[in-house]
């Protein structure tokens, strides 16, 4: 099979506009990923169906990650001339990448029997535009696994013919599979007086009496 | 005069979620429309699984498929935990195959950080993982003709043959069904004295069950009418949905994951994949029973020719694992069709990401493809020809 960088060269000439980065996998199965940004993801999804050298006709594996804001520090060091002495200083920037969930999709094609080719769409933030693009007018078998993550995950999938909850039930308000999610305070009698029930428990009537 | 407004009931109260326009039973229409829960507790659904469906008459005209009550979060819990941790876990998703639950998280973990697995120890895997396809596609075929209306006989038939299988996993795993057998780089533990003959004489008998299986039910009439022409899936709509296993290559797709990846030593055993010509669920029971013959095929030579030797990866650190950030995603042929892992790691000792691929669940995406215009007394029957496991969908 190709590699991601032919298939990404291929697809920047076939759909325009389209922009595409390789992701890297450090591990050793090395299985590299292309990231396509929403508003083409769609027709880069109909040139991988269609195209007769991929004819990537199966959406095996649909799913989200979750990735918070990350702080990456960086120490430079600059010699400067103090009071006429040349001195090192260190000075330390704070880079905040802002958090966003990605949707990771692995195809395969039944037909030539060759893959994965690994497609990744980012939302851009994790709070109020969390939009991508829904793959099931191209691959059905997208559906259930769309409204999984739009379940677990809160992101939206525009296109998607029947986004609602598949797990939780509808009326519940969260999305659990998120790294930073806190479950409710359902607290219930729990029998065992393990140290972490006991601990559960305190929290728990620490916030009645507010 | 009730209490709820006129007796014509077009006062009923709109429920939360309905698939009727309006409300059934108002006489508007030429023929009432009916809405059915069937289900959660149901006896056909194999566990708590909820389908709503609109009928005309006797027909199917709607049918959503509603679950999540066994919802557990699995993956979150996999998350929360080290990589050694979660091979328990994976027993619980597809508890009629634990054992092919655990070579598919162990052949993503195996990917994510390159281990590399003995000989001995792929020959049990491969060994195990036929003959869970065995014991699964035995009590499918069982519970397929309980569902028909065939009360016991063939499905106690099944067990009987299932229960020879589950001693050889109680001796091998010290459990019937929650195995927690196979660990990344390897086995648990060694076969214990006199498992290989006695696994050689279960393999030995089977095709005499089978034999008796086929001649009791292949044939027979009310099964052929009940299943033939019923629930009919075709070949393009069972690739774009991502359909997988027994219930694809009954629809003619040649696509089995242990001929395409040849995942551990499977390209040194000869056998066939037997394919169906129709889709409908006549072919779905015939492509299990087959499977049944190749899987035998499988296990004989790997009985015979098992090699002595470690079962782990000497190198494989099973406590304080902490694999190089990266990803991996890793897939099997299980009996239900297409398992797979996919783990990120950040290079801590837990995963940071980890997504199991579940077959059913998505064979399920077209339960109502195949049920619109069928009778209503056909749906359990095409439920049960996805053969899925609660454990799996809502994991």
């Amino acid at each position: 099979m190709e590699t991601v960088e032919q298939i990404k060269a291929r697809v920047e000439a076939a759909v325009p506009g389209a922009q595409l980065e390789i992701v890297r996998n450090g591990s050793p199965c090395a299985q590299h990923s292309i990231r396509v940004d929403p508003e083409h993801a769609l027709a880069v999804a109909r040139f991988l169906l269609i195209d007769p050298l991929l004819r990537l006709d199966y959406d095996s594996n649909v799913t989200a990650v979750d990735w918070l804001d990350a702080v990456t520090k960086e120490t430079t060091k600059t010699k400067q001339v103090i009071d006429g002495v040349e001195r090192d200083i260190e000075q330390t920037s704070e880079r905040t990448r802002p958090g966003y969930l990605e949707v990771v999709h692995h195809l395969y094609s039944m037909e030539l029997k060759q893959g994965p080719v690994i497609l990744r769409l980012r939302t851009a933030n994790r709070t109020d535009q969390t939009h991508v693009p829904s793959l099931t007018p191209v691959w059905r078998g997208a559906e259930f696994q769309e409204r999984e993550a739009y379940d677990l995950y809160g992101i939206i999938f525009d296109g998607h013919p029947d986004l609602r909850r598949i797990l939780m039930w509808d009326e519940f308000k969260d999305h659990p599979m998120r790294k930073d999610y806190v479950e409710p305070d359902d607290y219930e009698y729990e029998p065992t007086p393990h140290d972490e029930v006991l601990e559960k428990a305190k929290q728990h009537r620490a916030g009645q009496l507010k | 005069m009730s209490e709820r407004g006129d007796s014509l009931g077009t006062s009923v109260a709109p429920a939360p979620y309905t698939l009727l326009s309006k409300p059934a039973g108002n006489g508007s229409q030429p023929t009432d429309l009916l809405e059915i829960s069937m289900g959660p507790q149901h006896p056909s659904t194999h566990g708590v699984f909820r389908m709503d469906v609109v009928l005309d008459g006797e027909r199917v005209v709607k049918l959503k498929p509603i679950f999540g009550y066994l919802h557990r979060n699995h993956e979150k819990i996999a998350e929360n935990t080290t990589y050694l941790a979660s091979i328990p876990y994976t027993d619980r998703l597809d508890y009629f195959c634990s054992l092919t639950n655990n070579w598919a998280y162990c052949l993503a973990v195996e990917k994510l950080a390159g281990l590399q697995v003995p000989e001995r120890a792929e020959y049990i895997r491969i060994i195990t993982a036929e003959l869970t396809r065995l014991q699964n596609h035995t009590c499918l075929g069982g519970f397929l003709l309980q569902d028909m209306g065939a009360t016991g006989t063939p499905l106690m038939y099944a067990f009987r043959e299932r229960e020879k299988i589950l001693d050889l996993f109680e001796e091998l795993t010290g459990a019937r069904m929650m195995c927690n057998y196979m660990r990344f780089g390897g086995c648990r533990c060694d076969l214990p004295n006199g498992w290989l003959d006695q696994a050689k004489a279960v393999v030995a008998e089977f095709p005499r069950f089978l034999d008796e299986f086929e001649n009791l039910l292949n044939e027979n009439e009310i099964l052929m009418s009940r299943t033939q022409g019923v629930g009919v899936l075709s070949k393009e709509l069972a690739v774009n949905s991502s359909i997988t296993g027994p219930m694809l290559r009954a629809t003619g797709i040649n696509y089995d994951l242990r001929k395409v990846d040849r995942y551990g030593i499977y390209d040194r055993f000869p056998f066939r994949v037997p394919l169906g010509d129709h889709g409908d669920v006549y072919d779905r029971y015939m492509v299990r029973v087959l499977e049944m013959r190749e899987s035998l095929k499988i296990l004989e030579p790997a009985l015979r020719d098992i090699p002595a030797g470690p079962i782990v990866d000497p190198k494989a650190k099973l406590r304080g694992f902490r694999p190089k950030a990266g990803e991996a995603y890793g897939r099997i042929e299980a009996p239900k069709g297409e398992l797979g892992f996919f783990l990120i790691s950040d290079g801590s000792p837990n995963p940071y990401r980890y997504r199991v691929r579940p077959p059913s669940f998505i064979n399920l995406t077209i339960l109502e493809d195949m049920c619109l215009g069928q009778h209503v007394a056909d749906v359990v029957i095409i439920l049960g020809s996805v053969d899925i496991v609660l454990g799996e969908v809502d994991r």
